[in-house]
């Protein structure tokens, strides 16, 4: 098992190391002169000619590359350029390891703005996460020990339509309608939990963690339906039954468990994938998060972020898909790691 | 091909049948005969079916009727807003000529644009979705027949697709991607380049899914007798793949055709909201929905209508598909 993890975790670096190597291949064939993007629009050409020197696109994208993974394992010092630090030593910028570059557009090194919007992605993408798990489990049982009925329907009907809605929609509906002309729900504007605690965190966060889960209520509701369903019929459920388990234990305890798996496999994703940036989410909220430092950083051709967001988002998907994996051999003894 | 049980069971009921009878009762359906037949006594998915029927003629009829000037999309009808670029009357402005009201600002017909504007959004999913599908069952085909190195490098080219950040780079590559359409393939007008690069940037991103379900079929058609006789009468590979192989497999692809268009359908709305994509004057869904989003306090209806007709074909497509492949799957019941 942990010669599996660990080859796992290998291959997870090899994919992360041409995951970047392709970002960088992709961004350095463009028809842009990513020194002067990166002056800004008054620099003169000996300006962008030191602008080049500093961040280092005087060179290859290979060589570029080479430098940006040797800054993540050694750290770096910019600007890149020797000479150009011995000159002017006041404005040395230390990027420690694991550096992910400088931003020049924010005049701030990328591991910074990366930490500075991650707690407000995290905060929100776990909330989500909690919040359609727990409905989305919920209904889903409500909805297979009542198949067929009104309720059934009722419940997947509702969910598929809160799906089909685009997120914008719902999301500026719930801004413009449920929080501005009828005033339910307070304004929200992110606080981070040492600024007014876990009540005000909560609060700020319940309107755009709930319209994000609604887009993934659906399958799971439907997932957590069909495996109960399949459950139910099962000659081991009748044996429980008819060894005079409570209904409620037989539901939940070996109901439940066949739809453990999948369920662990799509949050798990579906988690990887929103950590990298709730970007309609984050965007309609105004939410500083990954997805928003993404939208400015792409707007902006800031491309040191845009790198940086890439690598971090990918080891998320990498690393949960790994975490998946070794979790199915826990949940399910039947399952062999090889 | 599995026979029916049942089919079995009349031969040995009924040992006095002449074989005319028995092929008259039984009638020996194709796999495609039953599932057809298991399809129409599914109200729902029929349903889905002839929603999905009306927005494809409605999409292919729009261009003929912007032509003969029944929808007009791009006329403006300031006459008929009030001094503060609000329809005039009830409801946004509807009335006979403008059934669903007018778009505030400069007073285009709402239900014009909604319609010529599904029209482009369809088509652009429709393409990506083509996109997608060729290269996800080519390279699915491939990668379950060849086996070996071949099969675990797309594996690993799968990998690396599904770790990059979708959203994310569809929208940072969007400026260098406009920029190649542009120069390198000569697409000047803004509006084609945009749509080209969000059909073929949707369709690069969304093939791994397609590839894996076939990768899985092909497993376990390329040990069939079919395809070893194939083999054996020195039939080339391509024609392995293609005419032996991939006849098989046009459930899975019908299935995910379906599912994987309303997901388009969404994305391009999704895309459009971000900036990226097809712009005015030109309507798709998304931008008319993307536009609706500043009158949303003031123009309920004028707001709610592009997300409504979003929903319905994301609904209708979803329960079509999900329709084929319980009627495709001998083991569904409902």
């Amino acid at each position: 098992m942990w010669a599996y993890a660990a080859r796992r975790c290998v291959i997870g670096v090899v994919l992360l190391l041409t995951l970047t190597l392709v970002t960088f291949m992709l961004f350095f064939a463009a028809p842009v002169n990513q020194a002067r993007l990166a002056c800004g629009k008054i620099c003169n050409e000996q300006q962008i000619a030191v602008t080049e020197k500093a961040l280092g696109y005087d060179k290859p994208f290979y060589a570029q590359w080479g430098s940006f993974v040797r800054g993540v394992v050694e750290g770096r010092k910019y600007p890149l350029d020797p000479e150009l630090r011995a000159a002017a030593p006041e404005i040395v910028t230390d990027c420690t390891a694991p550096c992910l570059g400088y931003s020049q557009f924010n005049a701030k090194t990328v591991n910074e703005l990366l930490t500075e919007a991650a707690p407000v992605t995290i905060s929100l993408a776990v909330l989500a996460v909690v919040i359609w798990l727990f409905f989305g489990v919920l209904l889903g049982i409500m909805s297979a020990i009542t198949k067929g009925s009104i309720i059934d329907r009722g419940i997947v009907g509702l969910t598929l339509i809160a799906f089909a809605f685009p997120t914008f929609f719902i999301a500026v509906f719930f801004l413009k309608y449920v929080v501005v002309k009828w005033g339910l729900l307070a304004y929200p504007a992110y606080t981070p939990i040492a600024e007014g605690g876990v009540g005000a965190w909560f609060g700020n966060l319940f309107l755009p963690s709930f319209t994000l889960a609604l887009v993934f209520l659906a399958s799971y509701v439907r997932i957590t339906r069909a495996f109960v369903l399949e459950s139910l019929s099962e000659d081991y459920i009748r044996t429980a039954r008819a060894k005079g388990l409570k209904g409620r234990t037989v539901l939940f305890k070996h109901g439940l468990r066949a739809a453990l798996t999948p369920l662990v496999t799509m949050t798990g994703l579906d988690f990887a994938g929103l950590l990298g940036g709730a970007i309609i989410t984050e965007r309609v909220f105004a939410y500083p998060g990954l997805g928003s430092l993404t939208v400015d950083a792409s707007n902006a051709w800031d491309l040191p972020t845009i790198i940086g967001v890439v690598l971090v988002a990918g080891a998320f998907v990498i690393l949960m898909n790994i975490i998946v994996d070794i979790a199915y051999a826990f949940i399910d003894p039947r399952v062999r790691l090889g | 091909m599995t026979v029916p049980s049942s089919d079995l069971d009349s031969h040995q009921i009924d040992p006095t049948a002449t074989p005319e009878t028995v092929a008259g009762e039984v009638a020996s359906k194709s796999p495609t005969q039953l599932a057809l037949s298991r399809l129409r006594k599914d109200k729902l998915t029929m349903i889905s079916a002839v929603v999905v029927l009306l927005f494809m003629v409605a999409a292919i009829a729009a261009p003929f009727l912007v032509k003969f000037g029944v929808l007009d999309p791009y006329g403006t009808n300031t006459d008929l807003l009030d001094e503060f670029s609000y329809p005039i009357g009830k409801f946004g402005g509807m009335s006979g000529n403008h059934w669903l009201g007018l778009e505030p600002g400069i007073g285009r017909d709402a239900l014009s644009r909604l319609w010529y504007g599904t029209t482009f959004s369809l088509f652009i999913a429709i393409s990506a979705t083509m996109i997608a599908m060729v290269l996800g069952v080519v390279l699915g085909i491939v990668s379950g027949a060849a086996g070996g190195w071949v099969d675990m490098v797309i594996g690993r080219i799968i990998d690396l697709t599904l770790a990059f950040p979708q959203t994310l780079m569809l929208l940072a590559l969007s400026t260098v991607g406009l920029a190649f359409i542009r120069e390198t393939v000569g697409i000047e007008s803004q509006n084609s380049s945009a749509a080209i690069y969000v059909i073929v940037v949707l369709g690069i991103f969304g093939w791994t899914g397609i590839a894996r379900i076939v990768r899985g079929q092909v497993l376990s058609i390329r040990e069939r007798e079919f395809v070893e006789a194939a083999k054996m009468m020195g039939a080339s590979r391509r024609r392995i793949y293609f005419r032996e192989i991939l006849p098989n497999l046009w459930a899975p692809i019908l299935v995910t055709f379906t599912l994987m268009m309303p997901a388009f359908v969404s994305a391009e709305a999704a895309l459009s909201f971000l900036g990226i994509g097809i712009g005015e004057p030109t309507p798709t869904l998304g931008n008319v929905l993307t536009l609706s989003l500043s009158y949303a306090d003031t123009e309920f209806l004028y707001f709610f209508f592009p997300a409504l007709l979003i929903a319905i074909i994301v609904v209708s497509f979803n329960l079509l598909g999900d329709g084929v492949r319980d009627a495709l799957d001998p083991k569904a019941q409902r």
